[in-house]
């Protein structure tokens, strides 16, 4: 119980200092944030916004009003010159569900195609099939997602015609065609981490079944088949988890750089057009959005982690 | 090999830090005789030809663009012009000429902003391993921190508001200078390597300063500075020196990736991730303007990860242990 206290308490400061760098990014930037923010207008004009974003007022109490409209679900204004105004939060409402669809798509096509090759190169480890998996996966991960993109868009989209490589249909719409359009964004997506979550897979698979209890498994004369995936699997798959955390984080990045590619209106475009036309409002809320998200990931991670390891859910946790 | 649970998103990467672990028999074991393979021969050939192509050809070349555009050798690719077999791009530029520049701004951002990474993450690490409780927990928050947002995301942020055109109240813009932006690039992503860094030196500072010979050092009457310096770091530096490598590589393509969103290296200078910003409106038209740098990337990053493993593996570096 206290373990868990101190562990929220460790959540709040973590998120609370995220939040304060989001804020203070805009006023790191050289210059006066409110012509960084509008652009140009008349001394007037500029001194309503500044009023409106309370940069007449010291900086702690700016932080304050920002963080409890945070609070409340209010990103602020988004800026388009002196006069124009839109809301933040309806920007990223509309594109974050855009961008978790597809690193839902990429998170599935890993788990799906690197437990089984994981499994399959462990339990063939030292033959032509493991070496293959395992140099594949090598190369695989030295190639970055963009490339693959690239690679991908040219070969599967322009030359050969089999995909759309480009722009993005919603899924009420048309869903076969909103699948057709996910496929290469998350296999780019997908190769490096498939790669690396297959790579770890392997190595403690590995050493997993060197353990006695596989030895036992096998005495009783279970298949082999039901040891892999009923014995082994479970205590090897710790390590993903505790991988997956930082991964995830690459993902995120990686879903940034895939949708600017592929045109997909999700949170990297919104971040790509925040830093193109200088909205820094936006680009303020969109850092702390994806850093708040990526930390309930990683708590989440967490969670999961005592649920599988039945050993860690009474143990002391050590910090 | 994971005794406590990962408390935070910060201790997971240490278990990335080594795909290999033990395998008894296997081929990833220690060779008795430490020869290099020949796959470690052929990434530090690859690496050196990097080097001396990145420092050589731009001094030993002259960009004649004009001249070969005249010639009519622009958007000739791959091996369409005898004695030039890597072509030129739509400007008449030579492609061997930019991947030269290329790479040397691509490895100026890596290896400036890892050993900025080593230099800070690697000391606040000593620091927080080797004096441990309160320095250790303040220090550790501070990585946490750091470690909370997305490292693509965080260098993506810091580079938009240290270097991006800035518009005065009248409406005009001031786009930053090249070596304005190559620095920042540097500092950027520099700092997302801090908390990584330094976690690995701590970890391994833990285990190894609760070794006799520091205690020895100790009760000899070093101080805290000497014992950290002379007895802890000499011991530490191989796995810093490890990850480092794997952080040369991933800054490569961080890189990249911050080219492709318009915050990467800014013209005149060229880095590969710039190149393939650039060409990538061209991507139907002039694929290999595009593909020459990812091949760059790829072998570059294969090698390093590489050399990284063997270093690891010849050094026998574990982090697991925290």
């Amino acid at each position: 119980m206290r373990a868990a206290l101190r562990r929220v308490v460790q959540l709040v400061v973590v998120l609370l200092c995220v939040s304060f760098f989001s804020f203070a990014l805009l006023s790191l930037a050289p210059g006066d944030p409110v012509t960084a923010i509008v652009g140009f207008g008349s001394p007037a004009q500029l001194a309503k916004v500044r009023h409106q974003l309370h940069f007449d007022r010291p900086f702690l109490e700016q932080y304050w009003s920002w963080l409890s409209g945070l609070l409340h679900g209010d990103l602020g204004n988004q800026y388009f010159g002196p006069t124009g105004v839109q809301k933040v939060s309806t920007s990223i409402g509309q594109s974050l569900p855009v961008s978790l669809q597809l690193m839902a798509y990429a998170m599935i096509l890993t788990i799906l195609i690197a437990i089984p090759l994981g499994v399959l190169a462990a339990y063939r480890s030292g033959t032509f099939i493991d070496k293959a998996i395992n140099t594949t996966a090598f190369g695989a991960i030295a190639l970055p997602d963009f490339a693959l993109a690239l690679i991908l868009s040219y070969w599967v989209g322009v030359k050969l015609h089999w995909l759309p490589s480009q722009s993005y249909v919603h899924p009420t719409d048309d869903f076969v065609q909103h699948l057709r359009h996910m496929v290469l964004p998350a296999v780019s997506l997908a190769v490096g981490q498939i790669a690396a979550y297959m790579r770890l897979l392997r190595s403690d698979m590995i050493a997993t079944l060197q353990e006695d209890f596989i030895l036992m498994a096998k005495a009783k004369g279970i298949t082999n088949r039901r040891i892999l995936w009923r014995h082994a699997l479970r205590p090897s798959s710790l390590t993903l988890l505790t991988v997956a955390g930082l991964n995830v984080g690459a993902l995120i990045g990686g879903t940034v750089v895939i949708e600017v590619i592929f045109q997909i209106p999700g949170m990297g475009t919104l971040l790509y057009t925040a830093i193109a036309e200088r909205q820094y409002v936006m680009l303020q809320s969109l850092v702390v959005v994806i850093a708040v998200a990526y930390v309930l990931v990683n708590v989440f991670i967490d969670i999961l982690y005592n649920v599988l390891d039945p050993r860690l859910r009474h143990a002391r946790v050590i910090t | 090999m994971l005794a406590s649970s990962p408390n935070t998103i910060a201790e997971t990467e240490l278990a990335l830090e080594h795909p290999e672990p033990k395998e008894p028999g296997s081929r990833w074991r220690r060779p008795r005789r430490q020869r290099l393979g020949i796959g470690a021969w052929f990434a530090i050939g690859w690496l050196l030809l990097v080097l001396v192509g990145a420092t050589l050809i731009p001094m030993l070349m002259h960009s004649n663009a004009i001249a070969n555009a005249e010639a009519g050798h622009s958007s000739q690719g791959l091996f369409k012009v005898p004695g030039h077999p890597l072509g030129f791009d739509r400007n008449g530029n030579e492609m061997l000429l930019l991947l030269a520049k290329g790479a040397r701004s691509s490895l100026l951002v890596s290896v400036g902003a890892i050993t900025f990474g080593l230099l800070v993450g690697g000391s606040l690490g000593l620091i927080a391993g080797y004096f441990k409780r309160g320095v250790d927990g303040a220090l550790s928050t501070f990585f946490n921190v750091l470690l909370a947002i997305p490292q693509f995301v965080l260098a993506l942020s810091l580079v938009t508001v240290f270097a991006s055109t800035a518009i005065d109240s009248t409406g005009n813009q001031h786009p930053p200078s090249s070596g304005r932006r190559m620095l920042v690039l540097i500092f950027a992503l520099g700092v997302v390597t801090i908390p990584i860094l330094a976690r690995i030196t701590r970890a391994n500072t833990l285990q190894w300063s609760q070794r006799e010979f520091v205690m020895a050092a100790r009760a000899q009457g070093a101080t805290n500075f000497r014992t950290m310096v002379r007895e802890v770091l000499p011991n530490v530096l191989p796995a810093m020196f490890s990850i480092a490598l794997l952080g040369i590589a991933v800054v490569v393509v961080a890189e990249g990736g911050l080219s492709i969103l318009g915050v990467g290296v800014l013209s005149p200078a060229v880095s590969w991730g710039s190149m393939i910003a650039i060409s990538r409106a061209d991507l139907q038209t002039l694929p290999y303007e595009v593909l020459e740098p990812i091949v760059c990337i790829f072998f570059t990053v294969l090698s390093l990860n590489f050399l990284g493993d063997v270093v690891r593996a010849r050094f026998d570096v574990r982090e697991s242990a925290i």
